[in-house]
């Protein structure tokens, strides 16, 4: 492989880090007064590198063609699936952060230029086959959140979220390092296919504890339980704009690249590590329910259905078979659009002062007030709910049944028991909207983006998205296979 | 057919949310009127004695779904019930004043549901209507219920979730054991029998919910109670009708051993039921409570019958369920007459309505008959072959169940004297006039409809024959050895028993 094959492969990675800094330039030159031409900018970016990725996702891309410098970075079709998700969340969120900053005057030039790096690193974690490159990219993308997480200034709240951000999002490197070192020490080398041939057969006492540390670093970055306490108020204190992008972009990277990790690097044991794996999806699932009963802030509430969203991936991931995988990419980009929809729908409950309302009680009677946000809403609710014929279900419907052919039924029944529980405060908003009398609050309407925005999504989780899982379907198993192709 | 059956609701509703609520109500009317009548049209072409799946559709949709539909006798019926209920609801609506089009566009696509789901002949097809039916029934109860409105639509939706999320997994798992989706190959699908049994629990789960059955039944009377009028006739009327259709669908022929393992909990359940519900409801002060718990005592008949496995007890719960579809969405309809006028569903603040009110009195009377089980009517017929099905598996649970009839006569007779006869209490409603037009256009077609499947109830039974003969050499195999069986060898015991009944 010699050096302009590979480089030719990380495309959209160079397009996006050249074009970082150059915006960086424009941004310094031109100040704050640019910042919505920059978000522009990034956005057409994020679409180019959109077209660079797509081809290589339709065709599968795979094996020793998608590798790029001798086993550090692979370009197939499993991390351009991922890019795709991120990209596309990340340029919604360019759409709809700027009206939300200028609102408090906080709209700087520096923030698309954050969400590009945050990104170029997202795609360099789910790109990665090698411990190293996997940690630069884990910290590329964490130090940009960190700023991202506090950057409305004058707010309080969000600054302490960057502050507990950035603490526990330190600790858990710390952690995930800890396991790469152990994981090295054993096996001799950081290379995830050298790891997977260590591995193969007998495995010493040490490597456990290097895939356990590993495993519970990259659960600090997915939110799943036990390591999903840092969620709620990060993304509570968040600017909206940036706990969308949160709940979204970084989650997927995050989840493909446990994925890899998991299934690839550490696939010869997944007897091993599936203990770990179910653990952490049914207390994600039956946590994420239960926290959220109690919440009256609707960011917070998100917050926990991302955790209990996180539950249902997981169960994909430990049925540890090509199917598996494939489920949890579909679940994953229906989850994205979920989640892009109902933060949208949020950040349209702007009063007729300016600011934005975060508590449950004051969607009272929506239903009244703003027929067509509240119908947008309620369908994204049902649909997290996961109930037929919205395409949540679909979600649902692959993962389980990716886990009922590989056996694990128990995980199964008790992971949909727990979703019942989740379904009660999915349906406790729609409640709020359609049975309560309406709250004294004037609405004010949202931007053209946004509608855009919540109807492409809302149209996506109707049951008008079954349209879309031939396609999706065919595209994840191609995804899939290129992850299951050295085992 | 069937399709367009599913697709003239769903236009109606779409073209509902955009219109005004005088125009919302005649849309709504006139697309259930329309379904009525392709389902006549259904009824006279289906052809008894053909094949056993008639109107069949097949068209393959996406990651092995298939748009699969289709109706034997049993859900031929179901079908006819549901669609004759609808526009009797639509009427039932009009004291509905706030956000008319929602509500109208809600009752046609619940109408869409409940078809598909006795239409489906795929297995997740089945599964995505039986569940879709949550969204809109959470909203008929809660936007347009009662005062305790939110906590019955709470334990409606819950309830009814968690039975039947536990049936996708086994449905997954059968889908991939058998290999197919289809329901009338999987109805013909030996599993093994060690895995029948979780399989079964998994789908009494839901089903038992639904039915509903006696200590899961809870989130009945405070949905029905909740519940506007029309919403409690489709619940009573339709809804319910989907467990004792899953049971006769999934249960018995795809789980015989199963279900033979577990005859002793349906019976004990229902024997419990049946008594301990008419108590309940002899003690109600609440006029639609009262109906509410007489509809899990009907219902436990129901089940008993099923789980008769023979043919005697099959018909019968097909029966009663056909009945108790007409007559509980009757009486519903009955007590929303009232209900309409003073506001109350408190018995006490009524009585001597057959003094103002006698046209009125009469057809609470004949509804209160037929709920009984008063011969000519369609409870009769129903009840006697049910029962009949059940002694020739087990007396005991006849013998319990048979005490139902006599607490039923009492609960029912007992609430018909404290509404219809007695002094006029109460001035106001001494003052109330008697039923209207409108009102007589409800109430009819169900009273005739009730006193032909009393006298004739042969129509009823001929499109069912030949699928509860094929059920009942199904479940033939596992069929419990009854204890009544010395005294069957009687010559003609049986043939004289079916007989009498028809």
């Amino acid at each position: 492989m010699d050096l302009s094959a590979s480089l030719s492969l990380i495309a959209p990675e160079i397009l996006l880090s050249v074009s970082g800094l150059v915006l960086l330039l424009v941004a310094g030159w031109a100040g704050d007064k640019a910042s919505r031409w920059i978000s522009l900018a990034a956005c057409a970016i994020l679409a180019a590198c959109f077209a660079l990725t797509a081809p290589a996702v339709c065709g599968g891309a795979m094996g020793a063609g998608a590798d790029a410098f001798g086993g550090l970075f692979v370009a197939d079709a499993f991390a351009g699936f991922a890019k795709l998700m991120i990209y596309a969340a990340a340029g919604a969120v360019l759409l709809i952060a700027p009206p939300y900053f200028e609102q408090y005057r906080l709209m700087r030039a520096e923030f698309p230029v954050l969400v590009l790096f945050a990104v170029l690193g997202m795609n360099v974690m789910v790109s990665a086959t090698d411990l190293m490159t996997l940690y630069i990219g884990l910290e590329l993308n964490s130090l940009s959140s960190y700023v991202l997480a506090s950057f409305l200034k004058t707010d309080n709240r969000s600054s302490e979220a960057g502050l507990k951000y950035f603490v526990l999002g330190a600790l858990a490197s710390g952690i995930l390092l800890f396991g790469v070192s152990l994981v090295y020490g054993f096996t001799g080398t950081t290379s995830f296919a050298g790891i997977r041939g260590a591995l193969d057969g007998h495995m010493a006492m040490g490597a456990l504890f290097g895939i356990t540390f590993v495993l519970a670093g990259l659960a600090f970055k997915i939110s799943a339980v036990p390591f999903h306490m840092w969620t709620p108020d990060v993304y509570e204190g968040a600017p909206t704009p940036v706990t969308t992008f949160f709940a979204s972009a970084p989650k997927v990277a995050a989840i493909a690249l446990s994925a890899r990790v998991a299934l690839d690097a550490f696939g010869p044991q997944a007897d091993a590590w599936r203990q770990i794996v179910v653990f952490a999806s049914l207390a994600s699932i039956v946590v994420g329910a239960v926290g959220a009963i109690g919440q009256s802030n609707i960011k917070r509430l998100l917050a926990y259905s991302s955790i209990n969203n996180v539950g249902f991936i997981l169960i994909g991931l430990a049925a540890a078979t090509p199917e598996g995988a494939s489920a949890m990419l579909v679940y994953l980009a229906i989850y994205v659009a979920m989640t892009v929809g109902s933060f949208v729908a949020v950040l349209m409950l702007r009063t007729e002062g300016g600011t934005h309302t975060e508590q449950i009680a004051d969607l009272s009677g929506l239903s009244r007030t703003r027929p067509l946000l509240a119908l947008c809403l309620a369908i994204q609710m049902f649909s997290l709910a996961g109930i037929p014929p919205l395409f949540g279900f679909w979600g649902k419907f692959v993962v389980f049944q990716a886990a009922v052919r590989a056996d694990l039924v128990p995980l199964a029944f008790l992971g949909i028991a727990g979703s019942v529980i989740g379904a009660f405060y999915y349906i406790k908003i729609v409640k709020v909207m359609y049975f309560d009398e309406p709250a004294d609050v004037a609405w004010k309407d949202g931007g053209k983006a946004h509608w855009a925005l919540l109807a492409i999504s809302t149209a996506a989780v109707s049951p008008l998205g079954y349209l879309l899982t031939i396609w999706l379907g065919s595209l994840a198993d191609k995804a899939a296979a290129a992850l299951f192709l050295a085992a | 057919m069937l399709s367009l059956m599913l697709l003239v609701p769903a236009i109606g509703a779409l073209a509902c949310l955009f219109v005004e609520a005088k125009a919302a109500r005649t849309i709504a009317l006139v697309a259930t009127v329309i379904d009525l009548a392709l389902g006549i049209v259904l009824w006279a072409n289906y052809d008894i004695g053909g094949a056993q799946w008639q109107f069949t559709e097949r068209v393959p949709l996406f990651a092995g779904f298939q748009w699969a539909m289709g109706i034997d006798g049993i859900a031929l019926m179901l079908i006819v019930l549901t669609v004759f209920l609808m526009p009797i609801c639509i009427l039932a609506s009009q004291s509905i004043a706030k956000r008319v089009p929602e509500y109208m566009a809600t009752f046609l696509f619940m109408e869409v549901l409940m078809i598909g789901v006795f239409a489906a002949q795929d297995l997740y097809l089945f599964y995505i209507f039986f569940e879709a039916g949550l969204i809109p029934m959470y909203l008929i109860i809660g936007v347009w219920g009662g005062d305790n409105r939110i906590y019955a639509a709470y334990k409606f939706f819950l309830y009814t979730l968690l039975g039947s999320v536990l049936m996708l997994i086994a449905m997954l798992w059968m889908a991939n054991e058998a290999g197919t989706t289809d329901i009338p190959t999987l109805m013909a699908y030996d599993f093994p029998p060690h895995a029948q049994t979780w399989l079964f629990l998994a789908f009494f789960a839901s089903f038992a919910v639904k039915m509903p059955m006696y200590p899961l039944h809870t989130w009945l009377p405070d949905a029905h109670v909740q519940a506007p009028t029309a919403g409690s006739v489709i619940l009573a009327g339709v809804l319910l009708k989907m467990g004792g259709y899953g049971f006769i669908r999934f249960s018995l022929p795809m789980f015989p051993e199963a279900s033979a393992q577990f005859v002793w909990l349906i019976w004990g359940l229902s024997m419990a039921a049946v008594v301990l519900t008419s108590l309940i409801a002899l003690v109600q002060t609440d006029m639609k409570k009262l109906i509410a718990y007489s509809s899990v005592a009907h219902m436990a008949i129901v089940t008993v019958g099923l789980f008769a496995f023979n043919t005697q007890g099959l018909e019968g719960s097909m029966i009663v369920m056909l009945s108790h579809g007409l007559v509980s969405g009757a009486l519903f309809l009955c007590v929303g007459v009232i209900y309409d006028r003073l506001h109350t569903r408190e018995i006490a603040r009524y009585g001597g309505l057959s003094i103002n009110m006698p046209k009125y009195a009469l057809f609470f009377m004949l509804f209160t008959m037929a709920s009984v089980g008063l011969p000519g009517t369609s409870g009769f017929v129903g009840e006697f072959l049910s029962l009949v099905g059940i002694y020739q598996a087990n007396t005991w649970v006849t013998a319990i169940c048979a005490t139902g009839i006599i607490l039923g006569a009492a609960y029912m007779l007992y609430l018909y004297w404290r509404v219809a006869f007695g002094v006029q209490r109460n001035a106001d409603a001494a003052a109330m006039p008697d039923l209207s037009v409108r009102e007589w256009l409800m109430l009819g077609p169900i009273a005739l409809a009730v006193l032909w499947m009393g006298v004739y109830p042969e129509s009823f039974l001929a499109p069912m024959r030949a699928d509860i003969a094929a059920l009942d050499a199904r479940v033939a195999r596992a069929a419990p050895a009854g204890d009544s069986k010395l005294k069957m060898k009687a010559p003609k015991a049986a043939p004289a028993a079916s007989a009498e009944a028809h």
